[in-house]
């Protein structure tokens, strides 16, 4: 496959940098060379920093008038050959959701870094929230799949960033990072190595565009100035991007193969970490910056003796069914904290056959590692 | 279409989808016909387009890279490509509802921004494939089908709108100018500038059946006697020029 090594973008070393920072210098190592967006709370620092690293390295920074343009444009220069992203929080990435169908549905590499807020609405702007998961899965309209990771740490707003601009190449798709506020904002040390592995855009002179004889295939992506007098477009199309509007074969081909692209992939796809697994009888299932007062509240109940454990999930969509089937049968208990109403722990209802037990919490603040072990030991 | 620009059309594309008397066809024309009097070559140029009747005259009659978006944004996704690839020579060829209503915003601020983008609003005043729907150009008073008394809004003058928000080289011209369209198109193309053409193009199906056109030859000689020059219309001054449409280029200061 097309990845290679290269060196890293930034000198290797220790970084102390907030979550912002970090997933700026991950986009940029990665080879993000379009940056397209609008001010937002909490993610305007990352637009801050792009705009002037992107002078920097030779790439082209846009402030455009808003999230739609935004994302429209970061499309437009995906086309014409760029690695490319935007970052927003929840009201702008309500506003960007026709275009995400439009990128699946083009199969559009591109990137949103997502610092989520407390939502619904204007909510709390300067406040942390992770209420987007839903709305990245099912966001824009029909039947599409996309890919979100969601990081613990400004390390992997870094690391996450990078895998994200791999992953959207590798199977031409929207990836979103999924930050929360906390995350954007956190500031600590983050180290850079020396080496990193990127994925380039496949090409195949004369290939089609949109269809491969794979049902779960991803086609080589040629680029706007190429000579292939490429045809895009968002209406159902074949295999060479004729508009194929009333022809049920061609619709559901072409609405399977987007699918199944990523959903056969996922368990390349889906990343995840465990901690003390093996004799647990009560798992907390977390992800994002409620995974870090997750490990310590496991971490502190294992030491009082209870046999208690952590799944953290680092990926989000495509959703880790397989994951929750084996811990189904070995869990007694899976405990899930989330700053949302139940988003995930809805999901893992689908396939964990054991009791799932959701902790919701929307007030804008993160949750405390001390609300877990008090709410653990009082289902243990 | 003449044969001697086959070779801008894609082989596999014969015919277009336009109702017999539209006037896309003559545009799509007079586009092409430019494009071969400058010599510029199909394999650096972009056509990007929203979603409408419009839309469909790049895509997928051109013979290159054609970019057929969502609707109202063709503006904002050209912006991208351009900005990233200053080789290629970007053309937006979409239709007044997408540009200038649901899309306004992202066309004044390319505007405002000055990028070199040459924009051809394919202007039928209607809603023509969702059915004949009032448009942010139908004129004062026209019927529609969500007008059934008459349109109680003033139409955008989209060259005014253009030229306020900064476009260096705007023009209108009716479809029933061909020449003096084909070389608006021609100077637009080589300004490396914003530059806006407002085609005027009639919808015999949408807007001529309803606004009591007998045919579409009708429409195009109704259009064709109100377009008058922006040099005759200063002659005839502000009374005479009553229920005229004013063609012509407004280069905004600069050439």
């Amino acid at each position: 496959m097309s990845f290679r090594e290269i060196g890293s973008l930034l000198p290797a070393g220790s970084y102390y940098f907030s979550g912002n920072e970090a997933a700026t210098e991950g986009a940029l190592a990665a080879g993000c060379r379009y940056y397209a967006g609008y001010p937002i709370t909490p993610s305007s620092e990352i637009m801050e920093r792009i705009a002037v690293r992107l002078k920097e390295v030779g790439g082209v920074f846009m402030q455009m008038e808003d999230e739609i343009a935004s994302i429209c444009s970061v499309i437009g220069a995906a086309w014409a050959g760029a690695k490319a992203m935007t970052a927003t929080s929840g009201p702008g990435f309500s506003l960007m959701q026709e275009a995400i169908g439009y990128g699946a549905f083009t199969e559009t590499p591109l990137v949103i870094v997502d610092v989520q807020r407390a939502g619904p609405c204007t909510g709390q702007a300067t406040r942390v929230g992770s209420g987007d998961h839903m709305q990245a899965k099912w966001g824009s309209h029909g039947d599409y799949q996309v890919i979100e990771l969601s990081p613990w740490s400004v390390q992997e707003m870094y690391d996450l960033t990078v895998d994200a601009f791999n992953l959207a190449e590798q199977c031409r798709v929207p990836v979103f990072v999924m930050g929360e506020e906390a995350v954007g904002h956190l500031r600590e040390r983050m180290d850079v190595r020396p080496k990193l592995r990127v994925f380039d855009r496949m090409k195949k002179k004369g290939a089609p565009p949109f269809g491969t004889d794979d049902e779960d295939g991803v086609p080589p992506m040629p680029s706007f100035g190429e000579g292939e007098k490429l045809l895009v477009t968002g209406s159902t199309h074949n295999e060479m991007g004729i508009r194929k509007t009333d022809d049920p074969v061609a619709h559901e081909k072409l609405v399977s193969r987007i699918n199944r692209k990523i959903l056969n992939r996922r368990e390349q796809i889906i990343r995840a970490e465990s901690y003390h697994l093996e004799d647990a009888k009560c798992v907390v299932v977390a992800y994002g910056f409620t995974a870090r007062s997750a490990l310590y509240a496991v971490n502190k109940l294992r030491r009082e003796g209870r046999s208690i454990g952590l799944l953290r999930l680092k990926t989000i969509w495509p959703f880790p069914d397989f994951l929750f089937r084996e811990l189904g049968k070995t869990a007694g208990k899976i405990f899930v904290p989330e700053m949302n109403r139940g988003q995930v722990a809805g999901e893992i209802m689908k396939y964990a056959d054991c009791d799932v037990l959701p902790y919701i919490q929307t007030n804008g603040e993160i949750i405390d590692p001390n609300t877990i072990i008090n709410e653990v030991k009082g289902i243990m | 279409m003449s044969r001697d620009l086959e070779q801008y059309l894609r082989g596999d594309v014969k015919s277009t989808p336009f109702c017999p008397g539209c006037g896309h066809g003559i545009l799509m024309n007079q586009i092409l016909r430019a494009i071969d009097e400058t010599g510029l070559s199909m394999e650096k140029m972009l056509f990007v387009s929203g979603i409408g009747c419009a839309a469909w005259i790049p895509s997928p009659h051109f013979n290159a890279d054609t970019l057929h978006t969502l609707h109202g944004r063709a503006v904002a996704f050209a912006t991208g490509a351009k900005m990233f690839n200053p080789e290629l020579k970007v053309v937006v060829i979409s239709g007044d509802g997408d540009l200038a209503s649901i899309g306004g915003n992202h066309l004044i601020h390319a505007a405002r921004r000055d990028i070199d983008l040459t924009v051809i609003c394919a202007n039928n005043m209607i809603y023509g494939m969702t059915g004949g729907q009032v448009a942010s150009t139908t004129p004062l008073g026209a019927l529609s089908a969500t007008t059934a008394e008459g349109n109680l809004y003033r139409p955008f003058d989209l060259c005014k709108l253009v030229q306020g928000a900064g476009g260096t080289f705007v023009a209108r011209y009716s479809v029933t100018q061909t020449a003096l369209l084909k070389e608006a198109i021609k100077k637009a193309l080589f300004m490396n500038h914003f530059t806006f053409i407002d085609v005027l193009s009639p919808c015999p199906t949408q807007y001529g059946r309803r606004n009591r056109y007998d045919s579409p030859a009708a429409m195009l000689k109704t259009l064709m006697e109100a377009c008058i020059t922006s040099e005759e219309a200063e002659s005839l001054g502000p009374e005479g020029i009553e229920g005229k449409i004013v063609t012509g280029e407004f280069n905004n200061g600069r050439t």
